[in-house]
């Protein structure tokens, strides 16, 4: 370890003194020299550390990609439920699990008029970003049309973790690179893996849990950059049954952050060229939902405490809080800055629940569906810059709960 | 924004929590399964003093005079003016600084050393007194000192976590409210993962326990300036040691709104002979800080490990050009006592023009702080730098 240590050294050295200034290694040789200044770099220049980002190519533009995705005002639509989640979503509206319905409600979500003034980036799952609409236009093209960059689910989805009281790890490392290589060929320019940990009053999450989570989000992480996708980092620390407290679930997170940055800089993934995508601070399903303000204050503080300034946003995920409470929320953030990283949004169920409510399949409906869409999208982009007055477009709902869905992602 | 956190009892039969007024006694049967946390309980009830401490040591135009100097090393600077290595000398030297009127304009804090800690000046005040009546917090160097690492590539160690706890507590009981403790890596020996990993971890146990008794803790794992590397190097074990120490000191429930950092600034090896401007130094430093520190700190205070004094003001003017998430300031000694260790010269004639001098740099500093100093008018030998290779404390 220590020689290799040694070897990188000397390597990094010789590397940077390279073409013919050896003799300068001696100290004696470099005391007169070592008062005059020379500039090596010109100030705001690109600043380079470890061989990855020296070496990548694409460490330019995932940088500004991901500023791009996380401007002001912006968030993402995340809709990238695989198809047999999807499925059970058009099953609420009486809908079949077929290829041409899932092909016409992403088509309603993707070609809403105006959607690109609030959303930056959408996330698709892999089917849907090789798909076209139903007249033949690529969805990646109808999306550029929208100045919204696509992005794609790359995991594999949950397996239990054996020994466990029902953990989960992440599945998807295995031909990660190859498919990351086809997607970015597709339009793709950012990827999601989401990671679950289970929460409760004592045991939960176990170590183990934290850190198989952790390396598989950091080895998600690196693999992506690599391959020119912007990697969304999301360890959901999953809202669920019980009477655990904010403050536990406050402190659980901050545990399983530091732990994934942990391994985000053992592995040198370049954090200018990542997304946050973690939960909003929640406690158990069985106490009273707590106002905007006090999950602002334990949201805020667990991100003051464990997100470097250096990630340039941070996307909320919905897991479960009604569109109000998704919008109230993040509003509610806000007064918490400034910030070195924006705080902002990528929902899912908070932008889709009613959309897909008020179309049911229905021709006739569809233009009234995009409407809430856009209204829904434009209600959290002002909640981002912390604008947003009501009424809400789709007022006082219930919690919208999934269960944790296991096996490989379904075709 | 820091919630109400519990407090700890310690009683006959062990230590009971509570939060928000519940007691939560560990159950038999939840300890043979895993053994967690339920939440942190920070800080043992000291969570919003050290808060506060933090925030005014970071405060604005201001920062620390590390004064804590070793008898040893304090005997070097008394010889440099040639006087003898006594207790009485360093009395004299130490008062100079901790009673010059006006300082705590521009320094919030002064790190002792355990002698001085309990000393008075010479006409029987309390050094401790003399800086709080100044606006000037005191604070004390907790470590023992750096020690060969065994097993590692000629590294060191730094020692002092035996018996911290009660050390803490009988130092706070003598008004000191933050504390220092100061650990290196070498770069032209690695560092190796060892070394890296030793560092961020005694680091991290002394925070803590710092914490658990009132004292706002330093953290200061230097990256020393030593070696021929170039600026990138220095950037990623920077990068590594940071990652390391900000890991540990959450696995240690360390509170980090109640810290502050130590850190050595960005900047090519001393052999190097590519040197950098202010404006480099800061960007690369800037970069490092907004990779590893999370917000939640609230002030950065820069060692100067060898740079000139007017080299040191610069930098830290450098980064100060714009809006940061942390107070970015200093916390020097050489790089503020060395224009008045060449003006005192050990005489009492010149204690005036040797407090003035001190003045001088300390308001510099606190320019620099709010980027807003310029070198113009500064004298030769503050320009000259003060590296000394293989430098011990």
């Amino acid at each position: 370890m220590v020689g290799r240590a040694m070897e990188l050294a000397a390597a990094t050295r010789s590397a940077f003194l390279g073409n013919g200034v050896e003799s300068c290694l001696s100290p004696k040789a470099c005391r007169s020299s070592f008062r005059t200044p020379t500039t090596t770099t010109t100030p705001g220049q690109i600043v380079m550390t470890s061989n990855f980002e020296k070496t990548n190519p694409y460490a330019d533009e995932l940088k500004k990609t991901a500023a791009f995705i996380s401007a002001p005002g912006k968030g993402i639509l995340a809709s990238d439920e695989s198809n047999a989640t999807t499925g059970k979503r058009l099953a609420t509206v009486g809908l079949d699990n077929t290829v041409e319905n899932r092909q016409a409600w992403r088509e309603l979500l993707y070609s809403a008029p105006g959607l690109g003034n609030y959303i930056s980036g959408t996330i698709m799952f892999d089917e849907t970003l090789f798909q076209s609409s139903r007249a033949g236009v690529p969805f990646v093209d109808i999306l550029k049309e929208q100045g919204i960059l696509p992005g794609i689910k790359v995991d594999t989805g949950l397996q239990p973790i054996d020994g466990t009281d029902g953990e989960t790890a992440t599945q998807g490392l295995d031909g990660l690179a190859e498919r990351c290589q086809r997607y970015y060929k597709q339009g793709a320019r950012f990827a999601k893996w989401r990671a679950v940990l289970k929460v409760d009053n004592e045991v939960l999450p176990s170590s183990t849990a934290i850190l198989e989570n952790a390396h598989g989000l950091a080895r998600y992480a690196q693999i992506c950059q690599a391959n020119g996708l912007v990697p969304i980092v999301e360890p959901e620390v999953t809202l669920g049954e019980g009477d655990y407290s904010i403050e536990r679930t406050a402190y659980i997170s901050e545990k399983v952050n530091s732990h994934v940055f942990r391994l985000l800089n053992e592995y040198n993934v370049i954090l200018e060229g990542i997304l946050l995508k973690p939960n909003m601070i929640l406690p158990g399903l069985d106490v009273p939902t707590p106002a905007p303000e006090e999950v602002a204050r334990y949201t805020v503080r667990t991100m003051f405490r464990s997100v470097p300034g250096a990630v340039p946003g941070i996307h909320f995920l919905s897991g479960g809080m009604s569109e109000e409470e998704a919008t109230l929320n993040l509003q509610a953030l806000q007064a918490y800055g400034p910030t070195p990283w924006s705080l902002t949004f990528s929902y899912g169920r908070a932008l889709q629940s009613s959309t897909l409510k008020m179309w049911a399949g229905q021709e006739e409906n569809w233009q009234a569906a995009q409407e809430r869409l856009v209204a829904l999208a434009k209600a959290n982009s002002d909640a981002q810059l912390g604008k947003y007055k009501g009424p809400h477009p789709s007022p006082g709902g219930q919690r919208i709960l999934q269960a944790l869905r296991l096996g490989g992602a379904g075709k | 924004m820091v919630a109400a956190v519990g407090m700890s009892q310690v009683s006959s039969s062990g230590i009971k929590w509570s939060f928000c007024g519940t007691s939560l006694e560990r159950k038999a049967a939840a300890a043979s399964k895993a053994t967690n946390v339920a939440f942190a309980v920070r800080a043992a009830g000291y969570d919003e003093e050290l808060v506060k401490t933090a925030k005014t040591i970071a405060s604005p135009g201001r920062g620390i005079l590390a004064i804590d100097e070793s008898n040893a090393t304090c005997g070097k600077r008394l010889a440099s003016v040639g006087l003898e290595n006594n207790e009485v000398n360093r009395q004299a030297y130490r008062q100079l600084l901790c009673t010059t009127p006006g300082l705590g304009e521009y320094i919030s804090g002064a790190i002792m050393f355990e002698e001085t800690l309990y000393q008075s000046t010479s006409d029987g005040r309390k050094m401790v007194d003399c800086l709080v009546e100044g606006g000037i917090i005191p604070g004390i160097k907790v470590d023992k000192g750096l020690v060969p690492l065994a097993g590692s590539n000629d590294e060191s160690w730094c020692q002092g976590l035996d018996g911290l706890a009660s050390r803490t507590a009988a130092y706070y009981k003598q008004g000191a409210r933050f504390a220092k403790w100061r650990t290196v890596v070498s770069i032209p020996n690695g560092p190796s993962e060892l070394a890296v990993t030793e560092a961020a971890w005694g680091l991290a146990r002394y925070a803590a326990i710092c914490q658990d008794t009132g004292l706002v803790p330093i953290v200061e794992p230097e990256v020393l300036l030593d070696g021929s590397h170039g600026i990138d190097t220095t950037l990623e074990v920077a990068e590594r040691v940071w990652s390391k120490v900000f890991y540990f000191l959450a696995e240690n429930n360390v509170l980090f709104e109640g810290i502050l950092l130590k850190p050595s600034m960005v900047t090519p090896g001393a052999e190097c002979p590519e040197r950098a401007t202010p404006e480099q130094v800061a960007e690369y430093t800037l970069k490092m800080l907004r990779r590893r520190v999370p917000p939640a700190v609230p002030g950065i205070m820069f060692l100067s490990g060898g740079q000139s004094e007017v080299e040191a003001t610069l930098n830290l003017n450098a980064m100060n050009q714009s809006p940061n998430p942390w107070h970015v300031s200093f916390s020097y000694a050489r790089a503020l006592q060395n224009s008045v260790l060449k003006t005192w010269k050990g005489q009492p004639e010149n204690l005036e023009a040797a407090q003035k001098a001190l003045l001088v740099r300390a308001k510099a500093n606190s320019l620099a702080q709010l980027g807003k100093y310029s070198a113009e008018g500064e004298a030769k030998e503050a320009k000259e730098g003060m590296f000394v290779k293989g430098y011990t404390y």
